[in-house]
């Protein structure tokens, strides 16, 4: 504890491998914060807990890199936003929207939806017709779209489970052998004579037939729904879990940084007086610390959440409640020690101002201690802010790994093998905790000269 | 005390509201149930005066007419949690029917001293063995392995542990079952072992996590005795290394294990609210936790009294232990 100064630190630290893979990993986090915010806009995440806003993604589905390891291939949710447009003009004008898909899973896509908005008036003839690898060529629908005088623009949503696909599925396939009534559409539209998958390039078309009024297309979506989707798959409610987590990062970091620095710098300054005032103001301010250090803090964290409020930024201020008593313990009993070292008497003497010798010639004798101290408890204030909100105690406008982890378990994905909802949540939450501690037990090294080898 | 009246502080409002809620909903009941006694008004507005005199009545016999702060209520409350009286639970009841809060509390607390105190014992012993072989040979692989470990498990939360190894050995192996809760009733003559069985899960992931951070704490400890002069000494009169360890050096590092022994066996009777939550073991941190969410006043105030009171005691033992195997605090 005695005189090292900042400059040491430096060289001793530069010198320590664990803490340079520490800081490491805590700049990835920062850059994959960085990366979150600029990437994913905030309306994005603040949609998070509406499933409205996430009804064209697919539900429960694995992560696309699983296909990488697994010899059946799992099919990928596609989401076709840019079809070929082909427009024919004539007596019946007739625009055809193009979609090719190359089919080579092994398993069924789980459902089809088509989205478009259509700019018309009058009365037009939609038809979806498919052709498949084997170049037969089925017509899944024919409808007309609502009729109108004057110009509209018409929004629709087809989803595979229309009954008229059903009907024209019924007409093509009802003599082939596997042919069920209660069959899904995309169970047949995609297999071959045997019920298995037939794999290959199918032509989804979209076709739009008009006399002599104009029609305009916008914003044409075919969504195959897939079991497999982005980097790290999706949940029950079909939310893209990559989405949760990467704006985890920046809510975890600041949460923890935020609880410690808040914590360190209240116990440091009220360890730093009670111990340079001494006598009756250090005993009563002792006792008030032990009667915090005599609360059972989690339940305390509960009953608080529950109660008042469980805005995430009150979260903070409740875990820097609980976070500075251990510190200004030992800040305290530091501060008995370099009070009585020459140079502080001799200030004292000199008639300096208290609070000047204490910041001054006190807390810059703490500081070291202080950086090991916040980098310390950083992962406590991430585990237990995981652990609020995995009890469903959260702030629900800003969805942490821990709520993650709490929806998961309200889903029982545990019972239900979705581990890509379980593992990732806790290692992000164990990795961000682990560069604190790396950085902590260095520079714990390095002010404790007597754990070191 | 004051952790008494903080909880009390805090939960008291609100389960003023929810009383007068029910109070309210109560008086409602009964009208609709009776259509006599609102045949009798022939305006709303007095209808509604006498459903409001009702309501205003039972208000007051409740005693809830006076705020929750006001001397008399806190008085007559922590009274009657001095002499150990807790009262009845508002909502929960325990498993055979009582409502009584110390019933409930003295059928949760076995169950937990059987997991937790069972876990931290055997994290201790682990602890204490690894974190003495590995500071008696710092610098060695199991040190190395062992403050990697204790680094790496600690930044794990337990109850997320918990949660993959429900998934991988009650789910993927069929091993063990994932509800940590016996189907069978207590009075069968095979529940112990049904007990015993569904422990053996959460039991595993506590000390699995638990253990490192020990370890880590006993080596330090340990490195910090042997570096002093009265082992050299014993290593140059030649006494077996063994033991030096684990009889001299082993018993200085002691007053700080054993305080923080006393501890966490006294916070493990608090139970883990979450990693209980996790296994649904019936135990002291599951029954807070449902306590706190329907808001069940009386429980909550009896748990954390009895928490807090084992904490104090704890806490007193561990100072006196301290002054048994380290005479120097004693002289002040």
């Amino acid at each position: 504890m005695s005189a090292i100064n900042s400059s040491e630190i430096k060289r001793e630290f530069v010198r320590s491998k664990i803490g340079l893979i520490g800081i490491g990993i805590l700049g990835s986090l920062v850059i994959l914060s960085l990366v979150a915010v600029i990437t994913i806009p905030i309306d994005t995440f603040k949609q998070w807990n509406n499933p409205g806003s996430w009804i064209s993604y697919p539900k429960t589905a694995v992560p696309e890199w699983v296909n990488y390891f697994v010899v059946e291939k799992i099919p990928e949710h596609l989401i076709m936003n840019n079809p070929a447009t082909v427009t024919k003009e004539g007596v019946i004008t007739l625009v055809s929207q193009q979609f090719a898909i190359q089919y080579y899973y092994d398993d069924f896509p789980s459902d089809f939806i088509y989205e478009f908005n259509a700019e018309y008036s009058g009365s037009h003839l939609l038809q979806i017709t498919v052709i498949r690898p084997d170049q037969s060529q089925l017509l899944l629908l024919s409808k007309s779209l609502p009729y109108s005088d004057t110009k509209v623009i018409h929004h629709e949503r087809i989803f595979s489970t229309d009954s008229s696909i059903k009907k024209n599925i019924h007409l093509y396939f009802s003599e082939m052998e596997f042919y069920n009534q209660n069959t899904a559409s995309e169970n047949i539209i995609f297999a071959n004579m045997d019920g298995k998958v037939l794999k290959g390039d199918y032509l989804f078309l979209m076709n739009i037939y008009s006399v002599d009024k104009k029609v305009n297309v916008t914003d044409s979506k075919l969504i195959l729904g897939g079991k497999a989707y982005g980097m790290m798959g999706t949940d029950e409610l079909r939310r893209d879990l990559a989405v949760g987590l990467l704006w985890g990062t920046p809510l975890a970091l600041f949460i923890g940084i935020a609880v410690a620095v808040g914590s360190v710098i209240a116990g440091l300054i009220y360890g730093v007086y009670s111990g340079f005032k001494g006598k009756k103001t250090d005993e009563a301010m002792m006792r008030f610390n032990d009667v915090i250090y005599a609360l059972p803090a989690l339940p305390f964290l509960i009953i608080l959440a529950a109660t008042i409020s469980n805005s995430i930024f009150l979260l903070v201020g409740f875990l820097m409640i609980f976070g500075w008593v251990g510190i200004a313990k030992v800040s305290r009993s530091m501060t008995l020690q370099i009070k009585t070292r020459q140079y502080v008497e001799a200030s004292q003497m000199m008639g300096q101002k208290n609070s000047k010798i204490i910041f001054k010639h006190i807390i810059p004798q703490l500081l070291p201690y202080a950086f090991a101290s916040i980098a310390i408890s950083v992962p406590a204030a991430i585990t237990t802010e995981a652990g609020l909100s995995f009890l469903g105690l959260g702030d629900p406008t800003f969805p942490t790994w821990g709520q993650i982890l709490h929806d998961a378990n309200t889903y029982g994905a545990a019972a239900r093998g979705m581990w890509w909802w379980i593992a990732p949540p806790g290692i992000m939450i164990a990795i961000t905790g682990l560069a604190f501690v790396f950085i902590g037990n260095a520079l714990d090294a390095i002010i404790n000269p007597k754990l070191r080898k | 005390m004051i952790t008494l009246l903080l909880t009390v502080a805090l939960v008291g409002s609100n389960m003023d509201i929810i009383l007068k809620q029910s109070v309210v909903y109560q008086v409602r009941a009964e009208i609709t149930e009776n259509p006599t006694i609102s045949e009798r008004f022939a305006t709303v507005e007095e209808f509604d005066k006498f459903v409001q005199e009702q309501i205003d009545q039972r208000i007051q016999t409740l005693g809830l007419d006076n705020p929750w702060y006001s001397p008399q209520r806190i008085g007559f409350t922590m009274y009657k949690i001095l002499i150990l009286d807790f009262g009845n639970a508002t909502f929960l009841t325990s498993d055979s029917g009582s409502s009584n809060v110390s019933d409930i509390l003295l059928e949760k607390i076995p169950k937990t001293i059987l997991l937790f105190t069972t876990a931290t014992i055997i994290i201790s012993i682990i602890g204490i063995f690894l974190g003495a072989l590995a500071g008696s040979k710092v610098g060695s692989v199991i040190d190395r392995i062992t403050s990697m470990f204790a680094v790496v498990s600690s930044s794990f939360p337990v109850w997320w542990i918990g949660m993959l190894m429900i998934f991988l050995f009650a789910f993927t192996y069929h091993l063990f079952p994932a509800r940590a809760t016996p189907s069978i009733l207590p009075t069968e003559p095979d529940y112990i072992l049904a007990l015993l069985y569904h422990m053996t899960l959460p039991l595993i992931t506590i000390v699995m996590i638990g253990f490192g951070a020990w370890a880590y704490l006993v080596r330090n400890f340990m490195v910090g005795t042997l570096q002093e002069d009265f082992i050299t000494v014993k290593k140059a009169i030649g006494i077996n290394k063994k033991k030096i360890i684990y009889k001299y050096a082993l018993k200085n590092a002691a007053p700080p294990i054993i305080t923080i022994l006393a501890l966490s066996l006294s916070g493990s009777l608090g139970g883990a609210i979450i990693t209980e939550a996790v296994f649904d073991w019936p135990g002291m941190g599951r029954l807070y936790f449902e306590a706190i969410s329907v808001m069940d006043l009386p429980i909550i105030i009896g748990a954390t009294y009895v928490l807090t009171v084992l904490f104090l005691i704890s806490i007193l033992v561990a100072d006196l232990l301290y002054g048994y195997f380290d005479p120097r605090v004693k002289t002040e």
